[in-house]
């Protein structure tokens, strides 16, 4: 994996400076939804795409590869609820696309089929 | 991969729960295709104390670690196993590990039985569909199968597998042992709905 060095360090003092003290995100990302960089946010620099350098980071990690929240989470060291509140930001910016977890509600043929497909990719691992 | 796209790009995710030190993180490391990695959680809560302003070093902040793995099924699909917190008492996150699971894996060390019993309650409580798996440290198994599900007091319709942590096609045959417990569980509910 490509990973930028510049790491940020996520320190759990003041875990939310870097949203600006915000806790609540503006949209609910589940822990295992997936992040993708959009065409919009490979394009942008860490100046115009008005983020920091998580912003950019979060950027690099997604670009050409599906991660879920919890690894954008564990791979910047800053908890779950502060990187969430950063992708959904990014998403309203349209940064990255989120892909939320399909529903296993009830009875219903894509849930089904969405565990036929899990069971056959893990008999062929 | 495999096949083509079925459908849009999801995700899917798996419980691992179990006591402290009974190989969660084992189980989640012998099939993932990463390292495990830590996701940390924090959960502040305000002291007694609330309209006190003068009490304001009386709010606790308590951070949760949880360790995951990642298989990809395809290349459109993802599927997490979730190891929960170690104790059972941080149920502020296992709420949010169980919200859409397919089902969840308890692991069991049959030295320390109860300490699966919070996380059985839970499931149940929260209907979602597992599996017990008795993990034989060293190849020893301490209890025969039938003497856990009784110890454990669950119904004959959940599984109870002896499993090595360790060992990638003991995890995996595990895995598909869950989902297929739940399709089965689906088609029952489909012929006799609740």
């Amino acid at each position: 994996m490509v990973i930028p060095g510049d790491e940020p360090t996520g320190s759990l003092v003041r875990p939310y400076a870097v949203t600006g003290g915000r806790t609540r995100p503006r949209i609910e990302i589940a822990i295992e939804a997936l992040v993708e960089t959009t065409a919009r946010g490979r394009g942008g620099s860490g100046e115009s795409i008005g983020g920091g350098r998580e912003q950019q980071y979060i950027v690099t990690l997604c670009d050409g590869r599906l991660q879920s929240l919890a690894e954008i989470s564990a791979r910047m060291q800053l908890p779950l609820g502060v990187a969430r509140v950063l992708v959904a930001d990014m998403a309203a910016d349209g940064l990255v696309a989120i892909y939320e977890p399909a529903s296993l509600e009830g009875n219903d043929a894509v849930g089904t089929e969405l565990l036929e497909r899990v069971l056959s990719g893990l008999r062929r691992l | 991969m495999h096949r083509p796209s079925a459908g849009r790009v999801t995700s899917a995710k798996i419980v691992i729960a179990g006591g402290f030190g009974v190989g969660k993180t084992t189980l989640v490391g012998s099939v993932s295709e990463i390292t495990p990695l830590t996701t940390e959680a924090i959960m502040t809560s305000a002291g007694v104390d609330v309209d006190d302003t003068r009490n304001v070093p009386g709010k606790t902040t308590t951070t949760v670690a949880m360790d995951f793995g990642r298989i990809s099924i395809d290349h459109d699909l993802i599927l997490y196993l979730f190891g929960t917190p170690g104790q059972t008492r941080f149920w502020f996150m296992w709420d949010e590990l169980v919200r859409g699971a397919i089902g969840a894996v308890v692991l069991v060390d049959t030295r320390r039985l109860a300490d699966c019993f919070a996380a059985i309650d839970f499931f149940e409580h929260r209907r979602l569909p597992y599996l017990v798996a008795i993990n034989c440290f060293d190849g020893m198994q301490f209890h025969d199968v039938n003497d856990v599900r009784e110890a454990l007091a669950i119904s004959n319709d959940v599984p109870v597998f002896s499993c090595d942590a360790r060992s990638r096609e003991s995890t995996k045959n595990t895995l598909i042992a869950l989902v297929e417990h739940v399709l089965t569980m689906r088609r029952h509910r489909a012929v006799a709905p609740a």
